[in-house]
């Protein structure tokens, strides 16, 4: 089986993981992401400048976009960092979008919003629809030309970040093919946004209404590149959320090991239990199979055929794995697992939400099974 | 040890890999006419272990087992990436495995590492060789998992210890020239560990003798050793009186592969997932392709996925940079993580043999000649011997995460 990648790191790749690694434990520790969770913006704003101040949204922009020039393999050690400390901001969103406009942007639109992105400037891209199919291209929102204007309808959904991006970049038919048009904020109503209600509390998401919303005719993204753009949002996104969830598992993991080793039942620290320490030495066999297919996909990003199973395999286990031992770490926490205050349920919720974003373990093993065995 | 040998250029490595590739596809003899074991712990034959000797005689001859192992010592004194390559060339050519693992594998590291220049010069030669076969003696009948409170005595007397008691599930065990024992040389110790000690046995004594023993596969491979008023020098202690416990934890963690001085090659074929695989693929279900079954497509996907997975970690455990987290995770949860897989894996295979999963070795209808439940069987092995899962997630527990003891 020639498609199975291997694994590797890069220097700027390490570098940027210990960076990141003081970076989100000092700018987000868990006072202040219980904090944010009530608040309307969902992110600080100071950390989020600070963000695009160390070229964090740069880093696979190419130099002639005023990028750093390296590639996505280099984002994972963020993106980890942030998952693993629960750090929310539209990075995630951002780079996607960015990695979006570098498939299927024109020049100019490629020179007219990468070097924005690349200085900090937030963007997202408006996929979902109410169908809740994983299937980017099963949508119905529309947009019909009418002289140089291209009018749009329907709603988006899960549109994250929305309130916070300059631009917009959703899918729409066109004439009965799926074509990216380039919304920006300014051209939306503050009423075509919708506040969503979402399982992972510590993100925020909105769902858009087109309806009305007309954008310049050449607003688009080139039609005979849909096929590589939707590919490319795809991996990219898988990319990203493997990462955020595995530093999520990892963060579980060691939020339920502490529990373990300092509660005490029956006159001994519970962690002494098999019952609980097995299933947690299982979970934690997981997490590290999970990380270590992140890192492969990193390195084989970008490699026909491997980069796409690679990530694929990257996806399903970190989705498993986060589920799983989020899952377990409320059980092991007993009353106070089910409590609100217990962090467990800021990881298991979150994972569910990214399993919904780009598919879940399943859908992700489904995808995999026809790159390895038809 | 002397100085490390350079790095190879990648000139001279391709030299190596290419030499080593032309030898095996030379001089790999596959199909013998009987069936090879798949794993040291499944020798049972005469015409198995003469086989296997003399194969790994071969290739040590040949400069691709214990390449990278100190000249002076018997090894071929080279960077241990030449080793590697040619184990790589060995794999490549499905190549039978290497017979004497409790020597390659656990007693030759001890000894290289903690051993005396006389112990070097007696031991390392004959075990890369196979003319001198190594046995483990750890487990007793009543001392299991509970490895610490072994029993069997070893009692000085002068420049003598007599050993009196019995172990058990010794591979190789009757065909062994040297047995690595645990024995119990103090009963007033503080604790258990305390009064243990470790032991370069030799068999071929008056007052050891040995049982074979019928393994749930039907074949024999391994034995219980008997010790009755067996008299051995008191040069066979290793490591001192009452450090028995320490080193056989060091030869546990040469076996779990954490602590890596690697001979080259190996002594329990790995599972090619191809070959499974394959044997979905040439399956059917309900008049279709089995692959075509929504829920074996789905579950073949999930092993692919860990046995990726396993397979880079292997790669992961060498980079420091992708380890610093927990250092200790990846190499201890190797043997629970892989052996787990391979029983899982082949239970599975299993599965895809509808009325022909009923068959077994020696039958002409059996797929593949009975190899798949045979493997399947074997796998307990693995996941019971060389400390079983359930203590491999213990040491896990305790050793990676930090968790308390169980007891």
């Amino acid at each position: 089986m020639d498609n199975l990648g291997n694994i590797g790191t890069t220097e700027e790749q390490i570098e940027l993981m210990d960076v990141a690694t003081n970076f989100c434990r000092d700018k987000s520790p868990m006072d202040k992401v219980r904090a944010l969770i009530d608040d309307d913006l969902g992110y600080d704003p100071d950390v989020w400048k600070e963000i695009g101040e160390l070229g964090w949204l740069a880093i696979a922009i190419p130099e002639a976009h005023d990028g750093v020039g390296l590639s996505m393999a280099e984002v994972v050690p963020i993106a980890e960092q942030m998952g693993r400390n629960l750090m929310s901001t539209p990075f995630g969103t951002t780079t996607l979008a960015a990695q979006a406009l570098l498939a299927g942007g024109s020049e100019a639109q490629q020179a007219a919003w990468l070097p924005k992105i690349a200085a900090g400037c937030a963007v997202t891209l408006a996929l979902s629809e109410d169908s809740g199919d994983w299937d980017l291209s099963n949508i119905a929102c529309t947009g019909k030309q009418d002289g140089d204007q291209l009018v749009l309808s329907g709603k988006k959904q899960l549109v994250r970040w929305a309130d916070s991006a300059e631009l917009i970049i959703a899918s729409v038919k066109v004439d009965g093919d799926v074509r990216f048009a380039l919304i920006e904020r300014s051209a939306l109503a503050d009423s075509a946004l919708r506040r969503e209600s979402i399982i992972d509390e510590t993100a925020r998401s909105f769902e858009v209404t087109l309806d009305g919303v007309t954008i310049p005719a050449d607003a688009l993204f080139d039609a005979s590149r849909t096929r590589e753009t939707i590919e490319k949002i795809e991996l990219t996104a898988g990319l990203i959320y493997a990462a955020e969830m595995c530093g999520g598992s990892q963060a579980v993991i060691d939020y339920t090991l502490e529990y373990l080793k300092t509660r005490k039942q029956f006159d001994k620290i519970i962690g002494s239990f098999q019952a609980l320490k097995h299933p947690t030495v299982d979970n934690y066999v997981e997490y590290e199979k999970a990380r270590t297919h992140l890192y492969s996909a990193a390195y084989s990003w970008g490699e026909q055929g491997r980069g796409e199973v690679a990530v694929r395999m990257a996806a399903a286990q970190a989705h498993s794995s986060y589920s799983r031992a989020a899952d377990r770490s409320i059980q092991f926490h007993g009353g106070f697992g089910f409590t609100h205050d217990c962090d467990a349920q800021l990881h298991r919720r979150k994972a569910i939400f990214d399993g919904a974003l780009i598919g879940d373990a399943a859908y992700q093993r489904s995808k995999l099974a026809g790159l390895l065995f038809d | 040890m002397a100085d490390k040998p350079d790095k190879p250029s990648a000139a001279e490595l391709k030299e190596f890999g290419d030499a080593a590739d032309a030898w095996f596809k030379e001089n790999t003899v596959r199909d013998p006419g009987f069936m090879l074991p798949l794993t040291f712990m499944e020798v049972s034959t005469d015409q198995q272990f003469d086989f296997l000797r003399d194969w790994q005689r071969k290739v040590y001859e040949a400069g691709f087992l214990g390449a990278s192992w100190p000249k002076e010592y018997g090894g071929g004194g080279m960077h241990s990436e030449y080793q590697r390559v040619a184990t790589r060339a060995m794999k490549k050519h499905d190549a039978p495995i290497m017979l004497n693992a409790i020597g390659n594998g656990w007693a030759g590291p001890l000894i290289l590492d903690l051993g005396s220049e006389e112990q070097k010069q007696t031991y390392i030669k004959g075990m890369l060789t196979a003319e001198d076969i190594w046995c483990q003696g750890f487990s007793e009948p009543e001392h299991g998992s509970d490895l610490g409170n072994a029993q069997l005595k070893a009692v000085k007397e002068g420049d003598e210890y007599v050993l009196n008691g019995s172990k058990i599930w010794t591979s190789l065990g009757d065909r062994a020239k040297y047995m690595i024992l645990l024995a119990r040389t103090d009963f007033e110790a503080e604790n258990k560990y305390k009064g243990l000690s470790f032991f370069l046995n030799p068999m071929k004594i008056d007052g050891i003798s040995t049982s074979r023993i019928k393994k749930l596969t039907g074949e024999y491979g391994f034995v219980q050793t008997f010790f009755s008023d067996a008299r051995i020098s008191a040069d066979c202690l290793f490591g001192g009186e009452g450090n028995g416990w320490s080193m056989a934890m060091k030869t546990l963690e040469y076996e779990r592969g954490a602590k890596v001085k690697p001979v080259g090659g190996y002594f329990v074929k790995e599972l090619d997932v191809m070959q499974i695989v394959e044997l979905a693929k040439n399956s059917m279900r309900n008049g279709k392709p089995l692959l075509d079954d929504p829920v074996m497509r789905d579950k073949m996907t999930q092993y692919m996925i860990d046995i990726q997975a396993l397979n880079l970690n292997n790669t992961r455990r060498r980079m420091p940079q992708l380890m610093q987290d927990k250092p200790m995770g990846l190499p201890l949860m190797n043997k629970l993580a892989r052996t787990e897989l391979i029983r899982e894996l082949t239970e599975f295979s299993l599965g895809f043999q509808g009325t022909k999963a009923g068959y077994y070795v020696g039958d002409e209808n059996a797929v593949d000649d009975g190899y798949w439940h045979r493997s399947y069987l074997n796998s307990f092995s693995a996941t019971i011997g060389g400390g079983t899962s359930e203590i491999q997630r213990n040491i896990v527990a305790e050793h990676a995460l930090g968790l308390p003891k169980t007891r």
